[in-house]
């Protein structure tokens, strides 16, 4: 470099300092989600499936429960049955709008429980190590022993059916899986020097687990928990379909899927249809948690 | 070549010593760790691995004690040691004349603010989650700082370690480089306002340009701050480059202990002779094509009887295997004393070339 160009480049008026912008965790992984188009239509999906059970009495054309012998099992399209009538005359439209209340709380809620409670035991495991690991993690084991569906049936036939009851049992059934995925992520968080470097300031366990720990254990738990939002709706249908969940008349999807079961030779489209109502929730539930697991991959 | 120890009259003015500046920082007595090995069906103790086997050394203020050795040596299950990041079989800490507590409590929080480090592997030591800014005002805040002031703390460190806080602050770990990784460790290291900074391995990993910028970085902040540095490190070069004195370990024990220039130029242990046999030279003609030390180091779990070095040794004699040679009282507290574990600079030890060496001690 000549001492001219030094000297030009010394008398260029020094640039401001170039702000960067301020892009929090959850603006990193919006900003990935942004473009990932199937990510995104299954979430407006899923908004817009959970809008209609929240605002069903104001958006369903009839009432899901008043019968009508005149209009058993009618196919789709009949008269004002958009979706037809179920094996008492009821519209099914309504009924599908109803059930998804039911069916919707019984996916998200346990699951909202499970991730708490699971991942709560599951850090505590992972964090400590040792005694404290191999009390949660065998009583968890005995849990795995059984099939998951297996063990709904057991826990549900001994509670009883009933609403609150098929909620504790679906708690229970997936709290195992979830506190194994928070325990594995723990545990391997719990290794990195940055939680050594934390407990050498002299920080508190609490202070560590909250601040380092659960942080970096989130993620995959989450996403995880998403995946069994379906695993838990598809439960929750098989309870019901097996009477151990909600009781008629009340709608819900594995309910009305159990009911029309017998007229599925007289009108098999109109029994298939809440077959697909849990089909094409749980399709994009399982869709969208894997775009969050891309989208919450910080190295991507 | 050394930095330069801090003057006595620098350290006399820190506020923050208590012992006077003939006190060294820090003491470490007989600091032992062995690791169970269990197996089997009940989960019995079949071993333990001796990794930090009866350390003793001292720290005196404002110097660089530079700790060298193989892999596996214990380098760095002796750093752990010193940080209560693992908990002691045996041994005793004093730090600046007051014995560091056993259990929790006041003097081990002392110790924490007084002692930090750096660790070896930079993207694994920052929290993957966290800004750089709130990882390096972690500390302060735990220790009872406010958030604003944590805050300014941490930005002010970032300057000190050349790096931006505009531009840096708010970024992931996953989008700095390995040496501003390294650079945001050191800060937070510096966030507590330690006096006696533990380098594992803090340069290792870096590229040898930036190694060099962080050294530079680490020479200044010592002169700045009035630091007291443990540089741990397999790479002799540096070592000699930033170290007053130098201690040799080898399967968890202290071999030699001296002043850098005595052991570079002097080395009285047939393993830090090997050892410095090992460099690189600048000079292609002078660059060594045989391994000075042939093999891995023996197993610590089953350490060679009498002197560990003794299987790898080439003036390995009968007394060699027989008594383990001891190092001499290393805490006499005279910073210039040179000493070996070897038989051959102990007179009448028995060993053929103790005589000769007798002179040297």
């Amino acid at each position: 470099m000549t001492d001219a160009t030094a000297d030009a480049l010394r008398d260029l008026p020094a640039r401001p300092a170039p702000t960067v912008r301020v892009r929090g965790y959850w603006g990193s992984v919006w900003n990935r989600l942004r473009y990932d188009y199937v990510t995104l239509f299954c979430l407006a999906l899923i908004l817009v499936i959970i809008g209609l059970a929240i605002f069903a009495p104001w958006v369903a054309p009839m009432d899901p429960y008043k019968s009508s012998m005149a209009h058993r099992l009618k196919p789709i399209g009949y008269r004002n049955y958009l979706l037809g009538t179920d094996e008492q005359g009821r519209d099914m439209l309504s009924r599908l709008l109803y059930g998804g209340r039911v069916s919707l709380t019984m996916g998200i809620l346990p699951v909202g429980l499970a991730t708490i409670i699971g991942g709560l035991f599951g850090v505590v495991a992972g964090y400590f190590g040792g005694a404290v690991n191999m009390v949660i993690m065998r009583t968890m084991d005995i849990f795995f022993a059984f099939p998951s569906v297996l063990l709904a049936v057991a826990i549900s036939g001994s509670l009883g059916g009933g609403i609150t009851n098929q909620l504790l049992t679906l708690t229970v059934v997936l709290i195992p899986p979830l506190c194994r995925v928070a325990e594995t992520a723990t545990s391997q968080v719990r290794n990195m020097d940055f939680v050594d470097a934390a407990r050498s300031t002299g920080a508190s366990t609490a202070s560590i687990l909250f601040t380092h720990v659960l942080i970096n254990v989130m993620s995959p738990v989450l996403v995880y928990a998403s995946t069994l939002v379906s695993v838990s709706i598809i439960l929750a249908s098989g309870l019901s379909f097996l009477g151990l969940g909600v009781s008629p008349p009340t709608a819900d999807w594995g309910l009305m899927l159990s009911t029309l079961r017998q007229s599925i030779y007289v009108q098999p489209l109109v029994s298939a249809i809440p077959g697909i109502a849990i089909l094409i929730t749980s399709i994009a539930f399982n869709l969208v948690s894997d775009g969050l697991r891309q989208a919450m991959d910080v190295r991507a | 070549m050394a930095l330069p120890v801090s003057s006595p009259q620098a350290t006399a003015s820190d506020p923050r010593d208590r012992g006077g500046p003939a006190q060294p920082l820090l003491i470490v007595e007989a600091m032992r760790k062995y690791f169970p090995i269990r197996a089997g069906l009940l989960n019995r103790q079949v071993a333990e691995v001796k990794a930090v086997d009866d350390v003793s050394f001292f720290v005196i203020k404002g110097e660089t004690l530079g700790i060298v050795g193989e892999s596996g040596c214990g380098k760095s299950t002796l750093a752990r040691l010193l940080m209560h990041l693992i908990p002691k079989d045996q041994g005793q800490l004093v730090l600046d004349g007051d014995l560091v507590g056993e259990a929790r409590g006041v003097l081990l929080n002392d110790l924490r603010r007084s002692l930090q480090m750096v660790f070896q592997d930079s993207s694994s030591s920052l929290n993957p989650r966290l800004p750089i800014e709130q990882s390096i005002a972690y500390g302060p805040k735990v220790q009872g700082a406010s958030g604003k002031s944590a805050k300014a703390q941490a930005r002010a460190l970032m300057e000190k370690v050349g790096l931006n806080p505009n531009l840096f602050g708010q970024r992931y770990p996953h989008e700095l480089s390995g040496g501003q990784k390294q650079r945001v460790n050191i800060a937070r290291a510096l966030a507590l306002d330690p006096r006696l900074l533990i380098l594992d391995e803090a340069v290792s990993a870096l590229d040898k340009s930036v190694e060099a910028q962080v050294l530079n970085l680490l020479a200044d902040l010592k002169r700045q701050l009035n630091l007291t540095y443990i540089f741990i490190s397999h790479d002799l070069h540096v070592v000699r480059y930033i170290s007053d004195r130098v201690l040799v370990m080898y399967l968890g024990q202290v071999v030699e202990i001296g002043p850098v220039e005595a052991i570079y130029d002097d080395p009285k242990h047939p393993y830090t002779q090997a050892l410095l046999a090992c460099r690189l030279s600048m000079d292609p003609e002078a660059r060594v094509d045989a391994a000075p030390l042939a093999g891995d180091p023996p197993s610590p779990v089953s350490p060679p009887s009498g002197c560990r070095f003794h299987t790898r040794c080439p003036f390995v004699e009968e007394v060699c295997k027989a008594k383990a040679p001891a190092l001499g009282d290393v805490l006499k507290l005279d910073p210039g004393q040179h000493l070996a574990a070897c038989h051959m600079v102990h007179p009448g030890s028995g060993h053929s070339r103790a005589a000769a060496s007798a002179a040297l001690h």
